[in-house]
């Protein structure tokens, strides 16, 4: 008796284990199926190409272009990146090769809690600090006056977001490189920042370049920091210091009241699916990135 | 040989402004949520819901917030735990043969784990907006848990990757099944990583505001039932933040604070626990 039940026990706990695995492994088709179908009453107005290059935004007069969306989505995101890099590389350095183990210790937490941090007190943090910043300080200094909500002020907030992201996979690629390769090139006399040049850095090129393309995916849907901060006025932006509005703000803002207006919430849903396709993209270059070189060493 | 010297020191010096950089950031994005929050943060903030004229900067409190978030982020995380918990366990103990397949698993888990919760949100709206039902705490709960179960999987698999295979040889060669091995074996060695991988979920889960925006809606009372709408933390503090009168600004940056310390807690817990975790673990 008691042999039977635990077998069933067995057996059913086996069956829950296969069902939960399946469903997390349909979710995601489920997800790029549902987005697709939603899109496609826009998708067969218009051209997928007309509406990428098109700038025009009236949703009252059935037009629809994205153009200023996926512009201002560009810019903030590869802003971001440009600052966040160099400050993670260079971070990341510091704390594998040179720092005392008391240091990265030290540091750990620090960088645990910032990736922690929920986006809207990066969001509030921005309209305290980072927009006045910009609008009292900055932009006077370059001779122009704005009221802060910029693409900047988008890009700077966001590179704070990704950079513990970007941090924490560089500190792992910087780990795995093995020691004798370094001892060796100690070995033949080249000094500890020559080492680091030549042949960390050279092996650790993918890892970098697989990181930031990680960053980049987590940056372009990064949603409310962003919107709080980027003044979402619908036009492509030609500076650092105009306005911007990118894709996820535009799902965001007007997801709610879509409804009444005709091809809106296929238009909305494409922006989606447009935000689900790239940033997959972005993931799985920079994951498959991470297993070649993995596997090389 | 001094130009060497010179390159090294000057880089030496960028990298202690950029670990400055980090440093500086986290303190000064806590430092101003404290500065600009601790003000307007009373007791009647925490204790009591919204009164009449709350949103012209009259009596009341985000009471109904804090709750509302608390219910979403503990529903969300019991039901990615009901899923997430045997996907993790499936994977370190059935597959333990097929290398492969559990990578491939991994890999998907990497990519889902990157979906923007707007999609998420967004997604979420339309199968309710198709299915007729309305913004309520069952329908946040849902999206919420689906968005963190990629994570909470993928935590909880780093921490059963390192029970060693002595132990799970031994556990079936006792006569033990293998969903004994998985739940009484696997998962008690794993308790503590257990536990930071639940707290790393309900983190994520408090302080999404994307997921939610559509799918809970917002509302001044606490609710009741599971089919009612329910207001959250986050979108306390957007919704706050626009306004334009003083005290309902000044409210939302003590939100900000509330919310801010809610993390800081969840951070220091798992901390701790973790830091327990080292102790107590059968070693091969």
């Amino acid at each position: 008796m008691r042999f039977l039940s635990r077998k069933i026990r067995d057996k059913s706990s086996l069956f829950w284990m296969v069902i939960s695995l399946v469903i997390l492994l349909l979710m995601p088709i489920l997800l790029a199926v549902g987005l697709y179908l939603k899109s496609l009453p826009i998708l067969q107005e218009q051209s997928f190409w007309d509406l990428l290059t098109e700038s025009d935004w009236k949703p009252m007069q059935g037009k629809f272009g994205f153009l200023p969306f996926i512009t201002s989505s560009l810019w903030v995101t590869f802003l971001s990146i440009i600052i966040a890099t160099p400050v993670c590389i260079l971070t990341a350095i510091y704390l594998t090769q040179y720092a005392k183990k008391r240091v990265l210790a030290i540091m750990q937490p620090i960088i645990d809690i910032l990736a922690g941090l929920p986006s809207v007190i990066y969001g509030v943090w921005g309209v305290l600090i980072v927009v006045p910043f910009i609008s009292k300080t900055v932009a006077p200094f370059f001779g122009l006056q704005t009221s802060g909500y910029t693409i900047l002020a988008g890009a700077i907030v966001l590179s704070i977001m990704v950079i513990p992201f970007i941090l924490n996979i560089l500190i792992e690629v910087f780990r795995t490189i093995p020691e004798e390769l370094t001892e060796a090139s100690l070995s033949v006399g080249a000094t500890k920042w020559e080492t680091i040049k030549y042949v960390l850095l050279k092996k650790a090129f993918p890892g970098i370049i697989s990181a930031t393309g990680l960053g980049v995916a987590r940056a372009f849907g990064e949603t409310i920091a962003v919107l709080m901060v980027v003044g979402n006025v619908v036009k492509v932006p030609t500076s650092v210091f105009d306005s911007g509005y990118p894709l996820p703000a535009l799902i965001a803002n007007n997801y709610g009241e879509m409804l009444s207006i005709p091809m809106y919430d296929s238009a909305l849903m494409l922006a989606a699916l447009i935000l689900f396709g790239i940033v997959l993209l972005f993931n799985f270059l920079s994951r498959m990135a991470i297993i070649r070189s993995e596997k090389n060493q | 040989m001094k130009l060497k010297k010179t390159e090294e020191i000057f880089f030496k010096f960028l990298m202690y402004i950029s670990v400055s950089f980090i440093t500086a950031s986290l303190f000064l994005i806590v430092f101003s949520i404290f500065y600009k929050g601790l003000p307007s943060l009373s007791w009647e903030m925490v204790s009591e819901t919204p009164k009449g004229g709350f949103y012209f900067g009259k009596e009341g409190g985000i009471l109904n917030a804090i709750i509302g978030s608390l219910y979403l982020s503990i529903g969300a995380t019991i039901l990615a735990m009901l899923f997430g918990i045997p996907i993790a366990l499936f994977m370190n103990v059935y597959l333990r043969k097929y290398n492969r397949f559990v990578n491939g698993i991994r890999f998907f888990l990497d990519l889902l784990w990157g979906i923007p919760s707007i999609v998420y949100g967004a997604f979420g709206f339309t199968i309710m907006v198709m299915l007729g039902i309305k913004t309520s705490l069952l329908a946040g709960i849902i999206t919420v848990s689906i968005f963190i179960l990629p994570i909470m999987v993928r935590a909880l698999d780093e921490v059963l990757k390192t029970v060693p295979v002595g132990l799970f040889e031994a556990s079936l060669s006792l006569g033990s099944t293998r969903s004994e091995t998985a739940f009484r074996v696997f998962l008690r060695q794993t308790i503590p990583g257990l536990a930071t991988a639940i707290l790393l979920s309900f983190g994520r889960a408090i302080g999404d505001a994307a997921s939610v925006l559509f799918t809970t809606g917002y509302t001044d009372h606490i609710p009741t039932s599971i089919m009612q709408p329910t207001a959250t933390l986050p979108l306390a503090i957007f919704f706050q933040l626009g306004s334009p009168i003083e005290e309902v600004r000044s409210r939302a940056y003590s939100s900000a604070l509330i919310l801010t310390i809610i993390i800081l807690l969840i951070s220091v817990i798992s901390r701790i626990v973790s830091a327990k975790y080292n102790k107590h673990r059968i070693k091969f």
